[in-house]
């Protein structure tokens, strides 16, 4: 068997892996997210959307369904990654693969992998809920599959770095906590950064979450307050720029070899 | 014969300054049962450790059937089964997850992995736990998981790392047949353990290391062969506390119980002679020590001498 071949089995076998995991604890990884997301969507949709009335040419509704779908899968795809790979390296299962001859590569492409699938699947039960809520139209497919999938990839590196550094179950919940859902909540889910006076609007430009959403958005309603290049160069540039840093710190052995 | 292993000048010193390997030179032929015996600490889970890629080491040069660590890491990596000391595997999935898993990080395709898994969780009586999860095993049956999982890619060279640790004699016996069994089959077995009975019932050759430094590497028959006194422990009839034995050092451990040094080309006679004129009847004998063990402490206090008059 070629040395090609055996790599791709074994991705496919961390893939399999991370995807059993987390379809086994399916309760806490696939049904909170849909819980979380019909709130949003009734509190802020329904009963605060009301009040507020159209934003950026629709309804408060159809403009934080892209937002929230785009939430759900940052948090996803960062959290399952980050705790299953400091896990592994908490019970030293991560040693299985560490002896044998899976290349860095394969290692992190199953876990972001896993990451991806859990986030897709979370997004496609989001979207289905807010079809409860909402007639949602697609402007740009082709942006939207991008966008997410771009962002799941970028956000499971993020998770999987986090796992790296990590050295206790605090230090993998301390960037979700701190870092990621601040960044989300001022990238623009809940309200369009034009409504912000132009020093907030810069500072805002700053923030990489902006892009994504916006990117998202535009896929979905055709509109959006960045430019969609920008946005969609960002999002490759820091994937690239992850996932060096993961490819480096791994092949270096930090955190995981003495 | 092609070497299975084969390290030159390895060192390894921690961060903090810790010289764990100080220069070690090993070889290990092909088809070999070794054993690496030494104290905690000693640094054989480091050798271990560097020889399958989890600890990087300093300096020196490390092959296993011919593939070169730093050059052909994955090649050498495709030769060994690694049976680590502690139970390293997800406690949640189920036993024959955890073994088509490990085979395919090696790349054996999903179909024969599963036909492999049969046959070895068969083979180490784990096929009727199968569907359980390994934090359902008892100690013994995770031991042998781990055994199973580390053969399913079927390597030329299997290292544990202390095995049979904490295992009951039933089992530890079990696993020495099952060792034992695969070794003839043509499998390279390393093995470190604190059971120096072990070594000595499964092992052809032996490496002694302490401090970093390997102060033997012979064969068992040979070692033993250095050993020149043995102490034997005599059981006596009540009422012969006054007898003595010329010529032997012995002592008194209670009132009934005698042990005597013997020199090997001395032998035992003059001692039963001496007993018999004192009229004294012994109702049991029996070594005092594993032979072994004895000479292991002599190595290692002997390595540690050497290495004082050094400094």
């Amino acid at each position: 068997m070629s040395n090609a071949s055996a790599n791709l089995i074994a991705l496919k076998t961390i893939w399999i892996k991370e995807c059993t995991r987390f379809l086994r604890i399916w309760v806490q990884t696939l049904v909170p997210p849909a819980i979380t997301m019909t709130l949003y969507f009734v509190i802020f949709g329904s009963i605060v959307g009301e009040r507020i009335g159209t934003m950026s040419g629709v309804s408060y509704m159809e403009f934080i369904v892209p937002g929230l779908i785009m939430m759900s899968v940052i948090t996803n795809s960062y959290s399952n990654v980050a705790s299953s790979f400091f896990s592994a390296k908490f019970q030293r299962n991560i040693e299985e693969m560490l002896v044998s001859p899976v290349p860095t590569w394969a290692i992190i492409l199953g876990y972001v992998g896993g990451g991806m699938a859990r986030s897709m699947i979370v997004a496609v039960i989001v979207t289905c809920v807010s079809f409860l809520f909402v007639d949602i139209s697609i402007a740009h497919i082709g942006y939207v599959i991008l966008t997410v999938v771009l962002t799941s990839t970028l956000f499971a590196l993020g998770g999987l770095l986090n796992g790296v550094f990590g050295k206790t179950f605090d230090d993998i919940s301390i960037v979700p906590t701190f870092v990621l859902t601040p960044l989300t909540y001022l990238g623009g889910v809940f309200y369009s950064v034009s409504l912000l006076p132009e020093f907030w609007q810069n500072v805002s430009m700053a923030n990489p979450i902006l892009y994504m959403v916006n990117g998202f958005r535009y896929g979905f309603l055709g509109q959006s307050d960045v430019g969609i290049a920008t946005a969609m160069w960002v999002l490759i540039a820091f994937n690239v720029v992850f996932f060096s840093g993961a490819y480096y710190l791994l092949e270096k052995g930090k955190g995981i070899r003495s | 014969m092609t070497n299975a292993l084969e390290i030159k000048g390895l060192r390894k010193v921690y961060k903090g300054g810790f010289e764990a390997l100080k220069g070690i030179d090993l070889t290990v032929k092909e088809g070999d049962f070794y054993a690496l015996l030494g104290p905690n600490g000693a640094g054989k889970s480091t050798t271990i450790g560097v020889i399958s890629s989890l600890v990087n080491k300093t300096e020196g040069q490390v092959s296993v059937f011919g593939y070169d660590l730093d050059t052909q890491l994955a090649d050498l990596k495709r030769q060994i089964g690694l049976v680590p000391q502690e139970f390293n595997f997800n406690q949640f999935e189920t036993v024959r997850q955890i073994v088509v898993n490990q085979a395919g990080y090696y790349g054996v395709p999903r179909k024969l992995a599963h036909q492999r898994s049969e046959k070895y969780l068969k083979q180490l009586g784990l096929w009727d736990k199968r569907d359980q999860p390994a934090r359902a095993l008892s100690g013994g049956m995770k031991r042998r998981l781990m055994i199973a999982r580390a053969l399913l890619h079927e390597p030329k060279l299997l290292i544990l790392d202390e095995p049979t640790a904490g295992v009951d004699i039933e089992l530890r016996r079990s696993m020495w047949d099952y060792l034992t069994q695969i070794n003839k089959e043509g499998i390279t077995i390393i093995l470190t353990t604190h059971y120096l009975e072990e070594a000595e019932t499964l092992c052809r050759n032996i490496g002694i290391i302490d401090a970093g430094r390997i102060v033997e590497n012979t064969s068992i028959k040979k070692l033993l062969t250095q050993l020149s006194r043995e102490t034997f422990i005599l059981d006596l009839q009540e009422g012969h506390q006054n007898i003595a034995i010329d010529g032997f050092e012995n002592r008194w451990t209670d009132e009934n119980t005698l042990e005597v040094d013997v020199e090997k080309d001395v032998g035992l006679n003059k001692v039963f002679e001496q007993l018999s004129e004192q009229g004294a009847k012994v109702l049991s004998m029996r070594n005092k020590a594993n032979r072994l063990e004895e000479l292991f402490v002599h190595m290692v206090e002997n390595g540690r001498k050497q290495e004082e008059s050094n400094q």
